[in-house]
């Protein structure tokens, strides 16, 4: 018996041996393998971090800038006769006060050299077409300044601010030069002087939209997004909630609800262009709202997330346990009592992390609105949700079509603009999850 | 603004309403009779009373008005201002308005009088509204409070009420499609009267702008969508062929192989591809992307167009990235461990474990997500219309400038549009092709992912 | 009586084993020799370490995170934790059966041929197809499967997927077979096919087995381990463990008043 299992134990040994040898040998091959698709992996990582990246630095690198403005700090002379009012001070007529010839009187103080009308005219051109904006405010906020002279730094023109920013050439002879020989030495004077510097961009913020890029802020893009946001919010909250609320806890199963699921889901995938199409056929044209308003923004964002909203809805809804229902309903609570009262508390922080980033993903959205006509360009910062505006994203999308060089720098910082506000909202789903976070 | 004010009026008097009915509840407990309902229960009955008929009226009322006011309007013209066009018609109803709401001035008597009728009927509308209003708000109540006693139960007939607000809320999803769906058919049908259905559907040229001069040659336009079909198809495919391979592997790697706290700062990084606004994305293909892709071109001896269908389409491909490997991931964590496991214990190495097991046994629902991501490509508007250009050159090569049909519907739509010419409507068309497409996707790859998640399950 | 030297020499040995999950210590100290060409069971209540025992033998614990191993495990004399050896070499000598039939969502061929195709067993096809017809017949699925062999696996019925996981582990023909609770998932039918299996295997592997049912224990198995609470309290001839244990625990235990 024991030799018969060292007789059988012998080859099989030598062959575990063997079937070991094979193994060994491919071992190498296997083990390189591995290592290559592990690193194939991590360069799928990194390649796509790095197009982040590259994206956050283009558009950060370049719109920083914008925050800095050129300005040339000359003495203006309120001079009433130069604004052409005489002794009137009513509001209309500082209105209409000539605040640019206060502008090009204070450039000729300050180069008295400067006589021939030519060279006037290139000296004027290095201030902004708008620099005498900032004359008629502080006018109007204190006429008794007329008659004084004040020293105000003035909006440069784009052209200048883009030369002192390095962006465009400023050497004499350089390729693309925008400047006159004459220009130059003035530009050099003033900085030599003290009388050039860069200062906080405030227009950025405190402005409307313009045709000059020196002069283009995004407030009115702002308060246009901040209404039609408000819409979107008071029509899909209640009615994301809701939504929710009944598919999740009310509805029978039968085909309507099937229906309505199906249907939801699908909506949450149709191209946003498409809504755009429904709210030009629907709302501009069947009901006959206005153009370019907020209100209808703010109606088809409002379509447009209410899938994402009730979706999000009902997955915090199911979230609570059937233990709490049971324990309410247990108590003599009617279905909507239960649903009131105990459920609802529970799930709404999650039904608000849901809203807000369906409202950061509206926020962002910018097709469907230029379907209905908030492509248009408006200067006035909308006082109602019936004024015309522009939202933040078309505002981008309208600068960044601009031709003029200015515009790459504003268009990157209203993209900045853009991300800070998505980043808050991010941001504040993220504390609101956190804190509410709940084990069962 | 009056209607706002209104609004608030009755939703003011509404809680009046409220306190009113608990106040008589409460008061017919005090009395002894136990109440069926909560004492709130009474007053939100009253509240619903006072309030719902009275929005109802002014909800109706806002929406009807202007086409009442209109008709009474025009009824009050004189004859011959009436006998216009519609189209004449409607450009003096709007002058008409505007010399009314905005102070315009006129340009005639006759539409200086029309001004002031128009005037005094919509100031004669919003007192009658009013006054409508708070009769019926205050009708309401006193029924309402009317009807409060022990017995009544007011509990019912209030949860009776949310339940049928609560299915109202939720067929709106569903108006929403019934919208999209006639819109886009009512539209294209009117297109097809212009402009064959197969014409549209094959035809390989594409000039919409000559369609706006009637005494144009070849003022009939051409439709032909092959060239915005063939673009679109060209954009995705290279924008599928970035995004699946590195989201594709970057799910792998993240699930299979990433330590926690590499997963930790690694995926939230690629979830915020998914956040950023496709308008980022177009400007960051026209300012960098571009430039680089073209002077590369120009080293290499290719002649790479400004506006490519290379640019866009990979840019459009970062933006699907976080999207196809969010999918994958779902997917590549219900694959069980125990396959895992199986091909481990056999003496496989990760790589083998993961190409050979976990990755067929994942791939319907790969399959699925990529279909999903190729319906957001096809669908995706911004990058394109930044980035690809309006020519409609028929080509699959890459480096030229191709047009896409989310683009056609931007560009046809954006700036002055008359309703009835063929150019603004097959935008209609085009967006019923792009629905249709992208709807069948989404219940393919929905189905699909279904299937395979239960399977798992 | 904690420790038990078989008469031959041991093919697997444990010395000092302890094992950490992050903090909590699931094996205290283990001192164990498995013997060549025996069956084994390991027994024990719920968490007693009995399957995280079977795990470190071919180091399925590495796939768990923040597992920890010391102390010393051998594989004929070798470490098997020591860190020149290949995981993957060890696996192909060490082959395992998990609790629910896992076979891969591929023909019931594939399945078999997965592990031979991997480690380049088979030269050639008609040598693979050897392999697979032989493993098949050795987990006594063959005559059941032989005309559906393009069929998917887990079209099979749960026993047979047991059996087939089986033939897949043997037609690496690892000397070692670990098997954790492999009836559990299955039926009192299917159940005897597999014991039955495991039998025939003996003369050909060594195996070790978790199981949760003494009455397994004592059909299959020569030596029985008994685990409680991350030690090893008894073992020794299966017989002698079930008739006349030597520690109280163990005997609360076969005789059901814990576990």
């Amino acid at each position: 018996m024991t030799d018969m299992a060292e007789i059988t134990a012998a080859p099989a040994a030598a062959q575990a041996a063997a079937r070991t040898d094979v193994i060994a040998r491919r071992l190498a091959r296997r083990h390189a393998a591995e290592r290559r698709f592990r690193a194939i992996g991590i360069g799928a990582v990194v390649v796509s971090v790095a197009f982040l990246g590259t994206l956050l630095f283009n558009i950060l690198s370049n719109g920083f800038g914008a925050l800095l403005q050129t300005r040339i700090l000359l003495d203006v002379a309120f001079d009433p006769a130069v604004m052409d009012i005489g002794e009137r001070r009513d509001a209309d007529s500082l209105a209409a006060a000539d605040y640019g010839g206060l502008v090009k009187a204070a450039m000729a103080a300050r180069f008295p050299e400067v006589a021939s009308r030519g060279e006037k005219r290139e000296l004027n051109a290095l201030l902004s077409n708008g620099a005498g904006d900032a004359l008629r405010r502080m006018v109007q906020d204190d006429p008794r300044i007329i008659g004084t002279t004040r020293p105000i730094w003035l909006i440069a023109s784009s052209d200048l601010d883009m030369a002192v920013k390095g962006i465009m050439p400023r050497q004499a002879g350089a390729e693309g030069l925008r400047f006159s020989e004459r220009q130059l030495a003035w530009i050099g004077k003033l900085e030599a002087e003290g009388a050039l510097a860069r200062q906080f961009n405030t227009r950025l913020f405190t402005a409307g939209d313009s045709r000059e890029p020196e002069l283009a802020g995004l407030l009115g893009a702002i308060v246009g997004s901040a209404f039609s946001l408000g819409i979107t919010l008071l029509i899909c909250f209640p009615i994301g909630v809701a939504t929710a609320v009944y598919l999740e806890e009310f509805a029978p199963k039968n085909r309507w609800t099937d229906l309505i699921e199906v249907n939801i889901n699908n909506l949450a995938a149709v191209p946003s262009v498409v809504f755009g199409l429904l709210g030009l056929a629907i709302f501009l044209n069947t009901f006959g709202l206005p153009r370019s308003a907020p209100l209808v923004g703010g109606l088809v964002l409002a379509l447009i997330s209410l899938p994402t909203i009730i979706i999000a809805g009902r997955a915090a809804l199911k979230a609570v346990p059937p233990s709490i229902r049971q324990a309410a309903m247990g108590l003599g609570a009617s279905k909507l009592q239960t649903v009131t009262d105990h459920v609802l508390p529970l799930a709404m922080p999650g039904m608000l992390t849901g809203t807000i980033l369906g409202m950061a993903h509206a926020l962002g959205e910018t097709a469907p609105l230029l379907m209905i006509g908030m492509v248009a360009f408006i200067v006035d910062i909308p006082a109602g949700p019936l004024d015309p505006a522009a939202v933040l994203p078309v505002q981008v999308y309208l600068w960044s079509d601009s031709p003029e060089r200015g515009f790459v720098e504003k268009t990157s910082a209203a993209i900045i603009v853009l991300l800070v506000f998505l980043s808050l909202m991010n941001l504040a789903a993220i504390w609101l999850r956190k804190k509410f976070e709940r084990r069962w | 603004m009056p209607t706002i004010l209104l609004t608030l009026v009755l939703l003011g008097l509404a809680s009046a309403a409220y306190h009113l009915g608990r106040g008589k509840a409460l008061s017919v407990s005090a009395d002894g009779a136990p109440l069926h309902s909560l004492p709130r229960y009474h007053g939100y009955y009253v509240a619903l009373w006072c309030g719902l008929p009275a929005l109802a009226l002014l909800v109706a009322w806002t929406v009807l008005e202007p086409q009442a006011l209109r008709a009474l309007m025009i009824a009050a013209l004189p004859p011959e201002l009436r006998g216009l066009s519609s189209q004449h018609l409607s450009l003096v109803v709007n002058e008409v308005r505007n010399v009314a709401l905005h102070g315009a001035q006129p340009s005639s008597a006759a539409v200086a009088e029309a001004a002031r009728h128009y005037t005094a009927l919509s100031a004669t509308g919003s007192w009658l509204l009013t006054a409508l209003c708070a009769a019926l708000a205050v009708a309401g109540l006193s029924w309402g409070r009317s009807r409060i006693h022990a017995d009544a139960r007011m509990r019912n007939a209030v949860e009776r009420v949310v339940g049928v607000a609560l299915v109202a809320c939720s067929t709106v999803a569903i108006l929403t499609t019934i919208g999209i769906v006639l819109s886009l058919i009512f539209e294209s049908l009117l297109f097809f009267e212009h402009v064959p259905l197969h014409a549209f559907l094959f035809g390989t040229e594409w000039s919409p702008q000559m369609a706006i001069r009637a005494d144009q040659v070849g003022s009939s336009g051409a439709f032909g969508a092959v060239p915005l079909f063939a673009g679109t198809l060209l954009i995705s495919a290279i924008a599928l062929a970035v995004a699946v391979p590195l989201g594709l592997l970057s799910a792998i790697y993240m699930s299979e192989y990433a330590q926690p706290r590499f997963r930790a700062v690694a995926k939230p990084l690629l979830e915020i591809l998914a956040g950023i606004p496709t308008v980022v994305y177009g400007f960051f293909a026209v300012l960098t992307i571009s430039p680089f892709l073209r002077a590369v071109g120009a080293r290499l001896g290719l002649g790479i167009e400004a506006e490519s269908a290379l640019a866009a389409g990979l840019v459009m491909g970062i933006m699907i990235i976080p999207f196809v490997s969010s999918l994958s991931d779902d997917v590549i964590n219900a694959v069980p461990q125990s396959l895992r496991e199986g091909a481990l214990g056999l003496g496989a190495t990760r790589s083998e474990t993961v190409i050979q097991v976990v990755i067929p046994a994942a791939l319907p629902g790969i399959i699925g997500g990529v279909l999903l991501a190729a319906s957001r490509a096809i669908g995706e508007t911004m990058i394109v219309v930044m980035a690809a250009g309006m020519a409609a050159n028929l080509t699959a090569n890459p480096f030229a400038a191709v047009t896409t049909v989310t683009v056609q519907i931007v560009t046809l739509l954006v700036g002055d549009q008359e309703f009835d010419s063929p150019k603004t409507l097959a935008a209609f068309a085009l967006g019923l092709v792009l629905f249709c497409v992208t709807l069948a996707l989404n219940i393919v790859a929905l189905h699909i992912v279904n299937k395979y998640r239960e399977k798992y399950d | 009586m904690n420790q038990y030297i078989p008469k031959g020499t041991a093919k697997v040995s444990a010395r000092g084993l302890d094992v950490f999950y992050g903090d909590k210590q699931a094996l205290h100290h283990i001192d164990l020799d498995i013997a060549a060409g025996e069956v084994t069971a390991l027994i024990g209540p719920s968490g007693c370490g009995k399957s995280t025992f079977l795990r470190c033998i071919n180091r399925m614990n590495d796939l768990v995170e923040g597992a920890r191993v010391s102390g010393t495990l051998t594989l004929d004399g070798n470490d098997i934790h020591d860190r020149r050896l290949d995981v993957v070499q060890l696996r192909a000598r060490v082959g395992m059966v998990f609790q629910k039939p896992n076979p891969f969502p591929k023909s019931i061929y594939e399945n078999v041929a997965y592990g031979p195709r991997i480690h380049g067993l088979a030269r050639d096809r008609a040598e693979l197809d050897e392999i697979v017809m032989n493993s098949l017949e050795k987990a006594g699925l063959l005559a059941e499967v032989e005309s559906r062999l393009s069929e998917s696996g887990t079209s099979l019925s749960g026993g047979q997927q047991q059996r087939l996981c089986i033939a897949r582990a043997i037609a690496v023909n690892p000397e070692v077979i670990l098997m954790d609770e492999p009836c559990s998932a299955l039926d009192p039918i299917a159940t005897a096919k597999v014991e039955e299996l495991i039998d025939e295997l003996r003369d050909n592997y060594t195996i070790v087995i978790v199981t949760h049912s003494m009455q397994q224990a004592a059909r299959v198995s020569q030596r029985t381990a008994f685990f409680h609470l991350g030690k090893l309290i008894e073992v020794g001839g299966t017989e002698e463990i079930f008739t006349n244990p030597c520690e109280p625990l163990t005997q609360g235990y076969i005789t059901g008043r814990f576990g």
